[in-house]
């Protein structure tokens, strides 16, 4: 086949257009995963019993800064990464913010409680529960998000993979955050991170087999 | 390419994604050109340039929603095409990279193959029948699509659909292997 009749071929099929553009795909789909997030969240656990003194409490509210930066950042991330001319070092300024401000807050947590209490304020009540939980609500959101993806055309699926696994992990945190007793950043910064590393794991095998292209 | 050429194919493209198919087709053509240049100046021996343009051409029909209305174009393209180029290297292997400027000469020319032999060529003979028929109808005889339901005896609409199933396949069969 000549280059041309191929053209002729593309052409003739121009008309049949898509419904949606990727920006929508890209909202629906995360609406879609908040809403699989959320209910996976009430099927699993349920917000702490102490929930309505905890609200005044700035470790407790700083979780959900954290959580909720970390889903925006990898969201606008996720979105130029899925467009072919889109590339991991445009996003990684975006995706710094988030460990950054966790780390802040760890080495204020530090310079702030005394050295008896680190150890127990790292280790918490929930270390186990909380690595286990947060996949659990962020993997079908992530399955959600990987099929939003594949739409797209990523140059670099694995990477693309990677920062879906980085939303679904940011929802993830987001509502297990209030479920979760501990709120020291130490804990966030340690267990939380394990979890959401696990997501962006996860992300990366399968958007290297989801959103080949 | 110059800023203003990028405008002119932007142009092109916002109105083929309107639905003027000519603008389409002159986009494509340009598109290409620009890709044929790109490859070239990349393709290692058991590569062909027209392999990637085509492979290229495809991608960019198959995933045109994902450019920005606002954005370059011309950027957009040479990521695809780069794209379609570091595929159709694994593809074949890595042996692509030996230099083998020395035995060139001896060596048959790639441009001297049938376009019957082309990747996307094989992938076309590969399709159902029906598809098949639609696709070659419009792409190598230059039908038109009520020329080929006609011909066929198919509605324009079952057409149309093998059409788009039939390139889609096709696509599918780069990349995802």
């Amino acid at each position: 086949m000549e280059t041309g009749d191929l053209i002729r071929a593309l052409q003739a099929d121009a008309g049949r257009r898509r419904a949606l553009s990727l920006d929508g795909i890209w909202l629906l789909a995360l609406a879609v995963a908040a809403a699989a997030a959320a209910i996976s969240f009430f099927v699993l656990l349920s917000p702490r019993e102490d929930l309505s003194t905890a609200i005044g409490s700035v470790r407790f509210l700083a979780k959900f800064v954290y959580a909720g930066l970390l889903l925006a950042t990898a969201w606008i991330a996720v979105r130029i990464l899925s467009r072919p001319e889109g590339s991991l070092r445009q996003v990684l300024p975006l995706l710094a913010a988030a460990p950054v401000l966790l780390l802040a807050a760890a080495v204020l947590e530090l310079a702030v409680l005394p050295q008896a209490d680190w150890g127990a304020r790292w280790i918490g009540r929930n270390a186990r529960w909380c690595m286990l939980c947060i996949p659990l609500i962020g993997l079908a959101p992530l399955g959600l998000l990987l099929l939003a993806l594949r739409e797209g055309a990523p140059s670099r699926s694995g990477q693309a993979g990677a920062v879906a696994g980085l939303v679904a992990g940011g929802l993830g945190a987001l509502f297990y955050a209030v479920h979760c007793p501990d709120d020291s950043p130490l804990f966030v910064a340690t267990w939380y991170t394990i979890a959401v590393a696990v997501m962006a794991l996860i992300g990366a095998l399968g958007g290297r087999i989801i959103a080949r292209w | 390419m110059s800023g203003r050429d990028d405008v002119e194919l932007a142009d092109l493209l916002r109105a083929a994604m309107s639905g003027n198919d000519r603008a389409y087709a002159e986009f494509l053509g340009k598109a290409a050109v620009m890709v044929r240049g790109f490859a070239r100046r990349r393709v290692h021996a058991g590569l062909d340039a027209e392999d990637i343009v085509q492979e290229t051409l495809l991608a960019i029909h198959i995933k045109r929603h994902t450019w920005r209305q606002d954005a370059p174009v011309t950027p957009w393209i040479i990521a695809i095409a780069r794209h379609k180029l570091i595929d159709a290297f694994r593809r074949r292997g890595h042996r692509v990279d030996v230099d083998i400027d020395a035995v060139a000469e001896t060596l048959p020319q790639p441009e001297a193959e049938a376009a019957s032999e082309r990747d996307v060529g094989r992938a076309l003979a590969a399709l159902p029948d029906g598809q098949r028929n639609v696709v070659s109808s419009i792409s190598v005889d230059g039908m038109s699509i009520r020329e080929t339901a006609a011909r066929l005896g198919m509605s324009e609409g079952a057409v149309r659909v093998a059409l788009h199933r039939g390139l889609s396949a096709i696509a599918r069969t780069f990349g995802r292997s």
